[in-house]
């Protein structure tokens, strides 16, 4: 078992830190009430998260290649345009979709987890 | 690569899985179509994401293209979706 050197201690870290705050995400995604609550939770992901990882391949990459390696940043400059784009069209399909349908808007406290009518005000 | 790095990986491999789990948990669970879209695109993003670390637990940086694709194709397909559910139609 070859001995962990110091940049290893920091990929490591930050890999698992970028674990728990993806977790985090999926949990806020699976467990908050309502739709614009959740729509929250995943930009955890796509924005600390992607960062948390690759600033973990840039650091395990340079000190492999012995140079620096700064391919990965190309991921993250796709995500930081394209991931806001993405949500906002989702809230605005969101917001269509439940005015036609009737729902109160803004939604009540209890979320549209539970059928309407039984909803805790 | 020494275990320590290599048990980290496999961790972060670990809470990655739960968090897809979950995600296609309220995938399947709904209840609207825009949350199945919202979980779909948040799968996409942990899938790159574990392309990404397994670029680091194989040493090679050919997962990085897989991952650039990912992202591009998951963009796609989640402003598409989302567009459907706005109009009907996704070009119009």
């Amino acid at each position: 078992m070859t001995p962990a050197s110091t940049g290893e201690v920091v990929v490591a870290a930050l890999l698992l830190a970028s674990g728990a705050l993806v977790l985090t995400a999926a949990l806020g995604l699976s467990r908050l009430p309502d739709f614009f609550q959740r729509m929250h939770a995943p930009s955890l992901a796509n924005t600390l998260g992607a960062w948390l990882v690759t600033l973990a391949s840039i650091v395990h990459f340079s000190s492999l290649d012995g140079r620096p390696s700064l391919r990965v940043l190309v991921i993250n400059a796709l995500l930081a345009i394209t991931a806001p784009v993405t949500t906002m069209l989702l809230a605005r399909a969101a917001l269509f979709r439940r005015r036609l349908a009737g729902d109160p808007l803004p939604p009540p406290l209890g979320g549209d987890d539970v059928p309407r009518g039984q909803e805790r005000r | 690569m020494s275990s320590f790095l290599a048990a980290a990986i496999a961790a972060t491999l670990v809470l990655y899985s739960l968090a897809i789990a979950m995600a296609a948990l309220r995938l399947v669970r709904g209840p609207h179509a825009h949350d199945r879209v919202l979980a779909l695109d948040f799968l996409f993003a942990v899938a790159l994401l574990t392309l990404l670390v397994l670029a680091i637990r194989y040493g090679s940086s050919m997962y990085f293209e897989a991952a650039l694709l990912m992202a591009l194709f998951g963009f796609v397909g989640s402003a598409a979706l989302a567009k459907f559910l706005l109009r009907g139609e996704v070009i119009e």
